[in-house]
């Protein structure tokens, strides 16, 4: 029936993230154990179930509205797979903090589901329904901290700035229905194409590409406030800043796949006749991007804003590969967002295993002599950082050596000189942070921390460790985060020096 | 018909206004005064509540008027629709959304 096999993975999800849900009330312990592993069941098994569609021919289903390509098959894996990730490292976190640690888990997944759909989606309205159910999960998730007024905050002007952008989305989208007729992506393209090529001969085809333009520049409104580029960036450090951290590392990291996937499937897909046009706009947003990116990134002394302004110069990079115009670039961009999710997911766990017993580590000033303090955690850090800063042999460098090799073949020197030129200037972010690490003392303990009796906290495999955080001691990491962070920076090692392993498959996605 | 039925009310009811009845009526609030003042938030809870169910109708109804011409695939998909209701519905009432108090 309608190849309904093509959606098992989302449709076990949907499943199983309702049967957490229902078995998540009957918990009693705080900490929620049960809910915890249950998820990271339904997120391995699930991966499982995309793992197995890999290399499978192309499939539609739901009468169009759903397909299963390259693309979304291997953007799937690397979604659940980070995801799974994510939930590891936030676990203590969330435990120790007044979150309500079951709908943590049951809102992830449920925005899992959500950037499933959007990547797989091929039909306007599931791209649309896979967007909001990931960022409806998302404005709860900021919102789930509820002590913190920062985080309602946080949560305020994510909920009012993402429902605009949804807005003028769906404005976009219902003009390029006005002109088209059809929510088909491949149907708009075939509608637009005749369209364009039939010029100004008739007044039909006039109105319909005038009408898919016009849509146009309100979807790529909607898609850049979305992944945060300039000028529509500035919920961006704001959220990043007040929402816990565990969730900052949950929007930061696996949603821009996500945002990737929908960028392709919008104007790759349904709107590659109107390249010139897309073209022209994305460049003025990628170049933006990255000069405000990477130049306000440096006057930030909190590192969540820090990481945010990297973000934005990041999504400028992304933006590079979707510029080109060439199944070169869009590959290139693939390996971007998906090397970018992973390698910020490393640095976003460092900082949530140093945020033990309740102390927040989002200043810079507490990575002082992390390197001395837990050399792992510093080091997971530095390779993390100095990837996003695109020094080889990282994986970092070769993402953008081949964004910025697409966009010269294309022509856009000037944009190439601009990436280069930023990425320069933003590795004095990265390595001011690297220095606090390994070569600055970590900063001295207060007063009121040291009249604990356990400042040292011992190799304690317990998750709660009762001392007062200490600022100075060693940091007491689980032996499971530790494994993650461990397999998470060696990635960042190991695709930078084969980074064949993901192109190959980024490259059959746009052949 | 309409006519006549307006007319005969207006002739045949009783009327005893006062000054509260003339007033502009207003979920039960003061109709004028400080649009930003605070209110309970379990008005709105109530409200999400009961959007759930009011959507629910709304989908039902057509379904249920049809129900004899459409494929057992229509009926399974509805019974699947409230399934992931129950589900919801579940939820709020164990976390005592429910409870006024």
């Amino acid at each position: 029936m309608n190849n309904l096999h093509v959606a098992t993975p989302e449709i076990f999800l949907l499943v199983a993230v309702c049967t957490v849900l229902v078995v998540d009330l009957f918990q009693t312990d705080k900490r929620r154990v049960v809910t915890y592993w249950l998820s990271q069941a339904t997120l391995v098994i699930t991966l499982a179930l995309c793992f197995g569609q890999l290399g499978d021919e192309p499939v539609t289903a739901f009468n169009g509205a759903y397909t299963m390509d390259s693309m979304s098959a291997t953007l799937k894996c690397w979604i659940l797979g980070i995801a799974l990730l994510g939930f590891l490292y936030s676990r203590d976190y969330i435990g120790e903090r007044d979150i309500q640690n079951g709908e943590y888990y049951v809102l992830g997944l449920f925005g899992v589901g959500g950037m499933m759909i959007m990547v797989s989606a091929n039909n306007m309205l599931s791209i649309y329904l896979g967007l909001e159910l990931l960022a409806l999960s998302l404005y709860a998730m900021v919102a789930l901290y509820r002590t913190s007024s920062r985080a309602a905050e946080a949560a305020m002007k994510y909920f009012v700035l993402g429902a605009l952008a949804s807005g003028m989305l769906l404005y976009g989208m219902s003009m390029v229905y006005g002109a088209t007729g059809s929510l088909d992506l491949a149907t708009i393209n075939n509608i637009i194409a005749s369209a364009v090529e039939g010029g100004s001969d008739s007044d039909e085809s006039v109105y319909r590409s005038l009408g898919a333009r016009f849509g146009l520049t309100f979807i790529i409104v909607g898609v850049a406030f979305k992944l945060g580029a300039v000028p529509f960036h500035m919920w961006l450090p704001d959220v990043y800043e007040g929402a816990p951290t565990s969730v900052t590392l949950y929007i930061a990291t696996a949603p821009k796949i996500a945002a990737f996937a929908m960028v392709i499937r919008l104007l790759v897909d349904a709107l590659p006749t109107l390249h010139s046009d897309w073209q022209q706009m994305l460049a003025i947003l990628a170049a933006l991007s990255l000069i405000v990116g990477n130049l306000v990134a440096i006057a930030q002394s909190n590192i969540k804003r820090m990481l945010a302004y990297s973000t934005i110069s990041h999504v400028g990079f992304l933006l590079l590969g979707i510029v080109a115009g060439t199944a070169e670039g869009y590959s290139a961009a693939m390996f971007y967002a998906v090397t970018y999710a992973f390698t910020t997911l490393a640095a976003f766990g460092v900082l949530l295993a140093i945020s033990a017993n309740g102390y927040e580590a989002d200043e810079l000033v507490s990575l002082s002599g992390l390197a001395r303090r837990k050399p792992l955690l510093a080091m997971v850090m530095m390779l993390s950082l100095i990837s996003l800063a695109g020094v080889p042999p990282l994986v970092g460098f070769y993402a953008k050596l081949s964004v910025l090799k697409a966009v010269i073949g294309a022509d856009f020197l000037w944009l190439a000189v601009v990436g280069v030129i930023m990425s320069v200037i933003g590795a004095f972010y990265y390595l001011r942070a690297i220095k606090l690490m390994y070569f600055d003392e970590p900063i001295a303990d207060t007063v009121e921390v040291s009249e604990t009796v356990g400042t040292d906290t011992t190799k304690d495999n317990e998750a709660i460790v009762t001392s007062a955080p200490s600022l100075s001691g060693p940091i007491a990491v689980r032996g499971d985060v530790g494994l993650g962070l461990a397999i998470n920076g060696a990635a960042v090692i190991l695709f930078g020096i084969f980074p064949g392993l993901i192109m190959a498959a980024c490259i059959r996605a746009f052949t | 018909m309409g006519g006549a039925l307006i007319t005969a009310g207006r002739f045949i009811g009783p009327s005893n206004p006062n000054a509260e009845k003339n007033s502009p009526y207003e979920c039960g609030f003061e109709a004028f005064e400080d649009a930003r003042m605070k209110f309970d938030v379990r008005y709105y809870l109530v409200a999400i509540l009961f959007i759930i169910f009011d959507l629910e109708i709304a989908f039902l109804v057509p379904w249920a008027v049809v129900l004899d011409s459409i494929s057992p695939a229509a009926f399974g998909a509805m019974a699947l629709f409230l399934f992931i209701l129950v589900i919801g519905f579940i939820y709020e009432w164990k976390k005592g959304a429910l409870e006024w108090e």
